[in-house]
């Protein structure tokens, strides 16, 4: 049923006005594309930075707040494009990510990631001791480092998998 | 191209691991993302360089400081994307060749490496008298603003690849 309405959407979509300039001008979907990757690229290496700062592993010279506070404000709106362009792309093809699980898992480990990368941000601007209190929250901290690199790496492998799981 | 060169690429092109990643549905895929995961890490890195330069991030930390802090992880992720895009380049060298904007991507590597080279070994010789202000002199500014225009085309150009050659 699920499928049937995700079928008819994608069929509505990729009847309008919209996609049809999207479809048809060739140009239009790798130019998406082009800059969807580049968003890409800023977010996943904020994160990763800090995510390295938390395993003192890069700029131990400076502090976890302040890498945290030059690194990852960029990221939400950088997400925004990314959205616009996402959007874009899925409106000139519906298909190849609406019918696509792929697409959905995605979605799901962007949505763990994000949270992760926010509760990260807000914790250190709440209290820039937060992840440096005692061992415990050490431990803790590089734990939920380890899980952010391992949830931006998915959002990125899902990403290119869209396109080799599409369903024709 | 030199006829060694040529040799070279043709016995690349013809070994069991070239044949593998051509014939093999999940090699390509996997190295692709790879490949895609590692060039964002060096693209959102050198950028956050680049908008030090420009004197628009991190304008507090000193040039050395900032360098020091993320360009590890750009040469880590550099030689895996290299790595990963020599896999991809021998199982189809002959075609990737004879593609336009794989030669160019080629080309503006190297300007980019060679602004990297000129901007170390000329422009940014006495750096450390004007590291720490935020406005940097012009050279510094202009290294930077190159580099952003060249990696994004970096970008461009390997996206324009995968929809003008039909490999995977």
């Amino acid at each position: 049923m699920v499928d049937a309405a995700l079928g008819d959407l994608s069929k509505w979509l990729a009847a309008t006005a919209l996609s049809h300039t999207i479809q048809t001008a060739g140009w239009v979907i790798p130019t998406l594309q082009i800059i969807h990757i580049l968003g890409v690229a800023v977010i996943f290496t904020s994160a990763i930075l800090v995510d390295l700062r938390i395993w003192r592993l890069l700029q131990r010279d400076a502090p976890l707040p302040d890498v945290a506070r030059r690194f990852l404000p960029t990221i939400w709106p950088v997400l925004l494009i990314l959205l616009i362009t996402g959007g874009l792309l899925i409106v000139g093809e519906p298909r190849r990510s609406l019918l696509n699980f792929t697409f959905y898992f995605k979605m799901a480990l962007l949505a763990v990631a994000l949270l992760l990368t926010g509760g990260l941000q807000w914790s250190l601007s709440a209290a820039p001791e937060f992840w440096d209190k005692d061992r415990g929250r050490r431990m803790a901290g590089r734990l939920v480092a380890t899980v952010s690199v391992l949830l931006w790496c998915g959002v990125l492998f899902a990403g290119r998998w869209i396109a080799y799981t599409q369903s024709g | 191209m030199m006829p060694q060169l040529q040799h070279l690429i043709a016995y690349l092109e013809s070994s069991g691991l070239a044949d593998n990643i051509r014939e093999n549905d999940v090699l390509f895929p996997l190295i692709e993302s790879v490949h895609v995961l590692a060039i964002c890490l060096v693209v959102g890195s050198i950028l956050a360089v680049d908008l030090r330069l420009l004197g628009l991030a991190s304008i507090q930390r000193p040039l050395r400081r900032v360098m020091r802090g993320i360009l590890p992880l750009t040469w880590c992720a550099f030689v895996v994307a290299v790595a990963s895009g020599g896999l991809m380049f021998i199982s189809n060298a002959t075609k990737y060749l004879e593609n336009g904007y794989f030669i160019a991507k080629i080309f503006l590597i190297a300007a980019a490496g060679l602004n990297m080279v000129i901007f170390h070994g000329i422009s940014g010789k006495d750096l450390s008298r004007w590291e720490s202000e935020a406005r940097l002199p012009l050279p510094a500014r202009l290294a930077g603003g190159l580099s952003i225009l060249l990696w994004v085309c970096v970008v461009a150009c390997g996206r324009w690849i995968g929809f003008t050659m039909k490999v995977g």
